[in-house]
């Protein structure tokens, strides 16, 4: 297959993803769906080896799993971590997940449950799932696939599934110490919450994007890092590596059109 | 001792308006023949309590649930269940939407005779909005912490698939994963199960009988039901049916659609559908998913 490019936006973010569990120690690593697991998969691999991982079903493993069918690999278990005892990791609060919400807030609330009204829903999603226990309990990240104003809303998300820091949710004497919102990865830039008081905040920009863009696709006002960076590229050790963990390109099918990192290449 | 029943004698011990707890988790291990028995059944008005996969859509669109008590419903490759979507988008479900761990905290609660267990999970959400009856309660201790009460989650029936049982009631959980089995079948009145082989009486090594999680006097009936769990999963023996979980998903959006599944796939009974779907034999050409 011959790529006219040296690494795609979803090659990219998966980088950008794996930074998000760097330092991290040993934690659980729970990357949901292909870019937040290929990050979780290369952050292992690589920066931060200590972390303990899963085979996206119910044991762990110390060697990633790579995706879809898997010819002659047969993973080889170090653990057993089935739901039961995800939840107790998740309230003893050594894991950090990394989950795409279908709505986020200027709050770092998220909304998995219904779009629209409670009681009769424009749209029903899955339910509000672990949101409520990760968010509240331990270290938590997200992937957008498509940045824009559907997904960070003007306002509160709908039906608030995930914590964020919105004083107004929070009542006296309840523990918002293990709140611990870290990244927000999207196809325009990683974000963190490191503005004035926890406000969402870019922290770098993806080649060929501006800061015009993003604000624009935003439904809240956001912060900048002052001299925004640019997104660092995957270097060709990480890019040979998530191509053994993705050998069938579920990569390729994340982002609308899969195009180029640098926009400018269009 | 004899536990064994037919799927109409189980679903004869429910009545309508009772709170049913369902076990398995999404599209995994579910008790899926005694919920098309339950589908064929009169009862109605039902609280369903459940990690919900299919059992869930199908329980709604056949007119069964009053009220949901749920953390999800998904069938994981296919992950909005279409006819779950379609009661919960035309706003004919009472409901309580938790964190799942609330769930395993409430059915925890009731399976040790708690009015409620403490958590954190839930708290500054919609969960607690929406869930007007959850209240919170301040640590006792010196630092006073405000937890929210998670109520038990008392079921007067609990549905479970098992991979083996016997006549006694003992049963035997060999896959990846016993979800919440366990918990449903402590917090329910009375459990009955469902299973892919049944013994006369159950004579274990040390370490089969570990995958006896459940004591059998929690049991109150057995079906042997070999396939009981399709189209869910059951491992180590069987995987999904993807291509019929596709086929279900497509009759939500066609008109009739459910009245055509229902006729095709539930209407004749537990061995027209066996017949239907192949079963046994194609159990074995089902693959296990790869998560």
């Amino acid at each position: 297959m011959s790529q006219p490019y040296e690494y795609t936006l979803a090659e990219l973010m998966i980088t950008a993803a794996s930074d998000a569990w760097r330092g991290d120690g040993e934690i659980l690593a729970s990357g949901i769906g292909v870019i937040p697991r290929l990050g979780a998969s290369l952050a292992k691999l690589t920066h931060t080896p200590e972390l303990l991982m899963t085979d996206s079903e119910a044991f762990l493993v110390e060697e990633p799993v790579p995706l879809g069918p898997r010819g002659d690999f047969e993973p080889r278990y170090s653990g057993y971590m089935g739901f039961e005892r995800v939840f107790e990791c998740v309230w003893g609060g050594r894991r950090h997940v990394m989950i795409g919400p279908t709505q986020i807030d200027r709050f770092g609330q998220t909304n998995l449950s219904v779009v629209g009204d409670y009681v009769r829903p424009k749209a029903a999603m899955l339910g509000v799932r672990g949101l409520p226990g990760n968010s509240i309990n331990h270290a938590s990240s997200m992937l957008v696939p498509s940045h824009s104003p559907r997904v960070f809303v003007a306002g509160e998300v709908d039906m608030v599934s995930g914590v964020g820091y919105n004083p107004a949710r929070w009542g006296e004497g309840m523990r918002q110490d293990y709140v611990d919102l870290r990244r927000i990865i999207t196809d325009l830039c990683v974000m963190d919450f490191g503005g004035p008081d926890r406000a969402v905040r870019v922290i770098s920009l993806h080649p060929g994007v501006t800061r015009e863009q993003v604000a624009a696709a935003t439904g809240f006002p956001l912060e900048f890092l002052a001299d925004t960076p640019v997104t660092r590229a995957p270097t060709p050790d990480e890019l040979a590596l998530i191509r053994q963990l993705d050998p069938h390109d579920m990569r390729a099918q994340q982002i609308k059109g899969n195009p180029p990192a640098n926009r400018a290449e269009l | 001792m004899n536990k064994e029943m037919t799927l109409s004698q189980a679903c004869a011990q429910i009545e309508s308006g009772m709170t049913v707890g369902i076990g398995g988790w999404g599209p995994r291990r579910k008790p899926m023949a005694l919920v098309r028995e339950l589908v064929r059944s009169d009862v109605r008005d039902l609280i369903v309590v459940a990690y919900g996969g299919p059992e869930v859509g199908m329980l709604c669109a056949a007119g069964k649930v009053k009220k949901l008590v749920f953390g999800f419903v998904t069938m994981d490759a296919i992950p909005l269940e279409p006819f779950y979507r379609k009661a919960r988008e035309a706003g004919e479900l009472e409901l309580m939407e938790l964190d799942e761990g609330m769930l395993e905290w409430g059915l925890r609660a009731a399976g040790m005779r708690l009015p409620y267990l403490p958590t954190r999970c839930g708290l500054a959400t919609d969960v607690v909005a929406k869930n007007a009856d959850l209240k919170t309660i301040a640590s006792p201790y010196d630092d006073g912490e405000v937890l929210l009460a998670m109520p038990a989650l008392r079921l007067d029936v609990a549905l479970l698939h098992v991979n083996d049982a016997d006549r006694w009631g003992n049963t035997l959980i060999t896959g990846r994963d016993a979800y919440f089995d366990h918990l449903f079948a402590r917090a329910a009145d009375r459990t009955f199960v469902s299973c892919e082989r049944l013994a006369d009486k159950f004579a274990l090594t040390a370490e089969q009988a570990k995958a006896n999680l459940f004591e059998r006097y929690l049991v109150s009936g057995v079906v042997h039901a070999p396939g009981g769990a399709h189209p869910t999963l059951n491992n180590p023996d069987y995987g999904w049916d993807l291509a019929h979980m596709k086929a279900y998903a497509a009759a939500a959006g066609e008109e009739g659609g459910w009245a055509a599944y229902r006729a095709c796939h539930i209407d004749g009974g537990e061995a027209a559908y066996r017949a239907q779907n192949g079963l046994p034999a194609r159990l074995a050409e089902l693959s296990h998913p790869i998560f």
